[in-house]
């Protein structure tokens, strides 16, 4: 209740602003919807923060237009968001809405949104129906399809040459997916799948029939809060280190902090890791560290680049808003991603390095995301071919 | 499958039974002394957990997480049995619902609002970390440990309703209670006595299963489901009869997991035994209370009223 005074209050002085000076110096608005609260809700807080954190060191600025960025909480509820989409659009007019935490909520605000005629910079959720056949113009994503992930540890289990490898993940359609998503890489015929309840608490019958397969390695997909439990029993059951423990979205920068120890040894996919050697990644971890006390997620880098991506785009357009010019712009996709090369595929989803990224000591002694090589290098998504643009 | 493995599932089932046993003993005589309907155990559940886990990791002492788990259980109840539960005794269950219900929405808010949304994490005590190989299975000794509790916990609550004056006064309060009363016996000590034991039992569970959950606003609710059928199962206000219910509950729950997908296996093609495997194994244990129901339903071991 405390936002509205201080929003009529900015909008108030952006209408001053309009009327009083000349149309270049009105702050281009920006809408941010994510999760912001909720068990899931650090994962938007990143793609926040870490949005903030980029504008900031573009100095207030995308494109040498001033910013004013309006921050709604979806509360990861597809019909919410629906609704604060229309909220930015029609009554806060913003020309560019970023963020987007969950597949489930992308898929209920990428039609209204883009239909609109406003720019969608999505910074994390990528399933696949609009990666493929309803790929959009307005739509761009710094982010990845949700196969991806699964896809490249999938490719990661090939070349090491396990034999028998043990598929698990909870019984809905992205664990199906994410499932589905490894196989098509790893092409090998030794495998076990073992599908959970959704949000199961304890994993015990699964880890002892597990161990009994004998399997060479062991690829998984909790997220949230099944991950911490999976995680921890497969570590009580003195697994994790013996058997290699393959996964994706299961732990991650939101849940590292709090396992610490407990998940070392565990090998994940990313398209990002804190420790990417290049300036731009450096200078981003350090000032995040420094600003939120706290090591970016893979949300956080998705964010900030989504963030230097507008910036470039503005820059070319000189802070024009006009449809097809910025689009053009935003396909050159000219800035340096924080997690390596970085450019657009026909589907407006990047075509990027995903990594090896093991939970293991660093320099300090700390438990934390270390890079152990390219899998999968300059990798386009599987549905680009589906979309219709050029 | 192997004996071995049939063995480590069945100490899993085990596991999961005492931990369900610990939960239904306290709700069962609430229950069935003071026809009380408690859906908010297990919130009393989780605030175990988050006391256990808070304590835990300021002290970094396992007896002192489970002194706060289990006392922090017992007052916390007994606040409840003051503040929400006394005054409705006498309405109807409906209205026990509607409060409890009302229990749970305030308590999760509550630890929300307390310890932050995103889940804590408790550690297993050194002592009790690693893992013993059984025929050539890794089965995790803290395991054994929540095993061992639950059986204590079910051996203390056998002594002391079956050889104390308070014992003797819960079996009766849970035959007769307006008798009981008669004769001169102060119920509302009992039944404040009997709700905090309930909830300090219920903060043991917490404790007990801590380190190997993630302790998360919301985590007493899916494990209710499974409370509320041991004591269908086990018959209303009988504690020996929650133990046995919840026993078979834990074993059938875990083999259903284990083994149903295999077995289907069998039967029907791969896919569509990996999908429908988990799906019947999650309902085999409502079937199970189906068909107690069906042909007793007062429950496999009632208390004897007549």
């Amino acid at each position: 209740m405390m936002k509205l005074p201080a929003k009529s209050f900015s909008l108030a002085c952006a209408i001053a602003l309009t009327s009083a000076a000349s149309y270049a110096q009105a702050p281009l608005k920006i809408g941010f919807l994510g999760t912001m609260s909720g068990p899931a809700g650090a994962l938007g807080q990143d793609q926040y923060d870490a949005f903030m954190l980029g504008i900031e060191h573009l100095g207030g600025k995308l494109g040498n237009s001033p910013v004013q960025v309006l921050k709604e909480d979806d509360q990861l509820k597809p019909d919410l968001g629906v609704e604060l989409a229309k909220k930015l659009i029609e009554k806060d007019k913003v020309n560019i809405i970023t963020g987007v935490t969950f597949s489930n909520v992308m898929m209920a605000v990428h039609k209204p949104i883009t239909d609109a005629g406003v720019f969608l910079i999505g910074s994390n959720a990528g399933p696949t129906p609009i990666t493929g056949k309803g790929c959009s113009p307005m739509y761009f994503s710094t982010s990845w399809n949700n196969d991806s992930l699964h896809e490249s540890m999938g490719a990661y289990a090939r070349e090491q040459g396990y034999k028998r490898v043990y598929l698990m993940a909870p019984n809905y359609q992205a664990g199906k997916d994410a499932l589905a998503g490894f196989k098509a890489q790893y092409k090998g015929d030794g495998l076990d799948e073992i599908y959970t309840q959704i949000n199961q608490p304890d994993y015990s019958a699964e880890i002892a029939q597990m161990q009994a397969a004998k399997p060479d390695a062991v690829y998984v997909f909790y997220p949230g809060g099944m991950g911490v439990n999976f995680v921890k029993q497969y570590q009580q059951a003195g697994l994790l280190g013996k058997l290699p423990l393959l996964s994706a979205a299961t732990v991650d920068g939101t849940s590292l902090p709090a396992l610490k120890d407990i998940a070392l040894g565990i090998i994940t996919s990313s398209p990002y890791s804190p420790d990417i050697d290049n300036p731009q990644n450096k200078k981003f971890v350090d000032d995040f560290r420094k600003k939120y006390n706290r090591l970016p997620s893979l949300y956080a880098a998705q964010s900030y680049d989504a963030a230097m991506l507008l910036n470039s785009a503005l820059q070319k357009t000189q802070g024009k808003l006009d449809r097809e010019p910025l689009r053009a712009a935003l396909k050159q996709a000219d800035f340096k991603s924080v997690a390596g090369p970085f450019r657009f595929n026909n589907n407006q989803f990047p075509i990027r390095n995903f990594y090896r990224v093991d939970v293991a000591k660093d320099s300090s002694g700390q438990a934390a995301f270390v890079t152990k090589g390219v899998v999968l290098k300059d990798h386009p998504d599987a549905y680009a071919s589906q979309c219709a643009m050029k | 499958m192997t004996w071995s493995l049939f063995f480590i599932q069945l100490l899993n089932g085990l596991q999961l039974g005492v931990l369900l046993f610990m939960l239904s003993a306290g709700l069962t005589l609430v229950f069935g002394i003071m026809s009380f309907v408690n859906l908010a155990h297990g919130c009393l559940y989780m605030m175990g957990a988050y006391f256990a886990a808070t304590v835990y990791g300021a002290t970094d002492s396992f007896l002192a997480a489970g002194v706060a788990a289990v006392v922090g259980g017992g007052v916390l109840a007994a606040l409840v049995e003051r503040v929400v539960a006394r005054p409705l005794y006498s309405r109807d269950h409906l209205d026990h619902v509607l409060a409890t219900f009302g229990l749970i929405l305030f308590f999760n808010e509550l630890a929300r609002w307390i310890w932050g949304a995103s889940p804590m994490y408790m550690n297993v005590p050194p002592a009790l970390s690693g893992t013993i190989e059984i025929f050539g299975v890794m089965y995790p000794k803290y395991r054994f440990a929540i095993i061992s509790v639950g059986l204590l916990a079910a051996l203390g609550c056998y002594l002391l309703i079956a050889k104390t004056r308070v014992g003797m006064l819960i079996r009766a309060g849970s035959l007769n209670p307006t008798m009981v009363a008669a004769l001169g016996v102060n119920i509302r000590l009992l039944n404040a006595l009997v709700f905090s034991l309930g909830g300090a039992l219920a903060g043991l569970a917490g404790l007990m299963g801590s380190p190997i959950l993630s302790v998360q606003p919301g985590m007493g609710e899916p494990v209710l489901i499974l409370v509320m059928i041991v004591i269908v199962i086990g018959g209303i206000g009988s504690v020996q009869g929650a133990f046995y219910a919840a026993l078979m509950v834990g074993v059938i729950d875990t083999a259903g997991r284990a083994f149903l997908p295999l077995l289907l296996r069998e039967f029907i093609d791969r896919s569509s035994a990996q999908a429908a495997g988990p799906a019947i194994a999650s309902m085999l244990t409502c079937m199970f209370m189906a068909a107690v129901l069906a042909l007793r339903p007062q429950g496999l071991f009632p208390v004897k009223n007549q």
